[in-house]
């Protein structure tokens, strides 16, 4: 568990990513779990993490107030915990993807509870807003972004250290094989991703024949390699 | 550096105040924290007056001012927009601030702006420019690129637009001011999102086939069933559709998965 406390830092800059600062959007899965995995080096098994989280994180915008996920925490658990966990074991990459997906659920309510703290602050600092005190204003943007950086580091070493002793387990009693269990992973995750793409997308006209034409473009290159 | 800050009474555009290019410097940087202190009560506001103030140094009196602090109450107070695009709002509000705009058009501008502002940059960035830009780097993953040159196509595509769009609503904003309104209707934003939809519905069609054989690396008949399957389950999953998040539904299935996999 040496890597935990370097593991936390990273999840919290790109924790602090997905919405406070910058959004660049390297707090994305197929981002957050390759870094990760590269990390603890394996990068190419952190991107197999990152690529299905990737898919079942379209359906999950950031749009306004929603409420919704946190990936780029959950995506280093997920991506370091399976590159971590090795190459030759039949189940690294549901595995990586499972504890993402619970990290993450977990993260989108410690975003609403920032929020609130956030809130809490401005309402202590009312007065001073209202006055235009610019000392006010700096002080709850700093501290927001403190407060976002520390939650994200917290949510990382708690997934990470509570996840990875189960994920361990979980790893060397799997039974089913490699490809039975990528293919679950994958068919959930491209469902999920094909749904979502529909709901996104489904209202511009004519996008469904460029999906059917992107289908097939698709299954062409497949067929030619 | 001073500015001569040139008081009007009206929104249109006149000669604009100057401010020095590390004042941008700042403001941009800033901008990149606007949703530092993103709450449920004022949402964006702190952000807005977060970025305006190196601006508003700039008034008469200084940091120290009446001006100033009368500015900064009023640009921290509620506001609601897309990240983005609050750069729109940043530059014309630093504009109207410094042209010495009567505050009540000021607060009714604020009023006006926020929910374009939000509407339109979430269909442009959240439900056009991201997947697209992740759509596509999933493609890339498909056709067998490296993992990190991967990583490198999705932030290069993602952060051209992403800073584009930044520096173009900064600019905007403060070369229109309070007369901004029309630029909302440049094409980019109004036949952006359309066009940016059709895109990413094509790059995923390429992208799901190629990244699921990448993930799966197995033969044809395996990734002809996961794709069957994904198809029917999406079917479900779109009839479902606000009843239903995919990721808990993939997280319940992937957990009993794993449950049966360990327990047998």
């Amino acid at each position: 568990m040496r890597e935990l406390l370097p593991l936390s830092l990273l999840g919290g800059v790109i924790g602090l990513d997905v919405v406070c600062f910058p959004q660049m959007m390297y707090s994305r899965p197929l981002v957050a779990a390759t870094v990760a995995g590269a990390f603890v080096g394996d990068a190419e098994r952190g991107l197999l993490v990152g690529v299905v989280l990737e898919l079942i994180a379209i359906a999950t915008l950031p749009f306004g107030a929603s409420r919704y996920p946190e990936w780029g925490s959950a995506a280093v658990v997920g991506g370091a915990i399976a590159a971590t966990l090795g190459a030759d074991r039949a189940g690294t990459v549901t595995i990586g993807v499972l504890v993402a997906l619970a990290t993450a659920w977990v993260g989108g309510w410690t975003l609403v509870k920032l929020r609130q703290w956030n809130a809490w602050l401005a309402r202590r600092r009312r007065p001073a807003l209202d006055a235009g005190a610019r000392g006010a204003v700096i002080g709850l943007q700093l501290a927001g972004l403190t407060s976002d950086l520390a939650r994200a580091a917290a949510l990382t070493a708690a997934g990470y250290g509570l996840l990875f002793p189960l994920a361990r387990y979980a790893s060397s009693a799997w039974t089913f094989s490699g490809p039975l269990s990528r293919s679950v992973v994958m068919t959930l995750a491209a469902a999920v991703a094909a749904s979502a793409a529909w709901t996104i997308f489904h209202s511009a006209r004519g996008s469904r024949w460029y999906f059917a034409g992107g289908l097939v473009v698709g299954l062409l290159l497949l067929l030619a390699r | 550096m001073t500015v001569r800050a040139m008081p009007q009474t009206t929104p249109a555009p006149g000669a604009a105040p100057s401010i020095p290019s590390w004042t941008w410097v700042a403001i941009f940087t800033r901008m990149l924290a606007i949703q530092g202190a993103w709450n449920y009560e004022t949402l964006l506001g702190n952000g807005i007056g977060f970025c305006v103030e190196p601006a508003l140094r700039y008034l008469p009196g200084g940091p120290h001012g009446a001006a100033f602090k009368a500015a900064m109450a009023r640009e921290s107070a509620y506001f609601n927009a897309h990240p983005y695009l609050a750069a729109v709002a940043v530059g014309a509000l630093a504009r109207a601030e410094l042209s010495g705009v009567p505050p009540e058009r000021i607060e009714r501008f604020r009023t006006a702006l926020s929910g374009p502002l939000g509407s339109v940059g979430d269909r442009l960035v959240w439900a056009g420019w991201l997947p697209f830009a992740s759509l596509v780097a999933l493609a890339a993953f498909g056709l067998g690129v490296r993992p990190l040159v991967v990583v490198g196509i999705f932030l290069v595509l993602y952060n051209a637009g992403h800073v584009a769009l930044r520096v173009w609503g900064l600019r905007v904003g403060w070369t229109h001011g309070l007369a901004v309104a029309p630029s909302l209707g440049n094409p980019l934003l109004r036949r952006g999102p359309a066009h940016l939809a059709r895109a990413a519905a094509a790059a995923a069609g390429v992208a799901l086939p190629l990244a699921s054989a990448r993930v799966l690396a197995g033969g044809p008949t395996i990734l002809a069933s996961v794709l069957a399957g994904a198809a029917l389950l999406s079917i479900v999953l779109i009839r479902l559709h606000g009843r239903l998040e995919g990721y808990k539904l993939a997280l319940v299935l992937i957990a009993l998965f794993a449950l049966i996999s360990v327990a047998r």
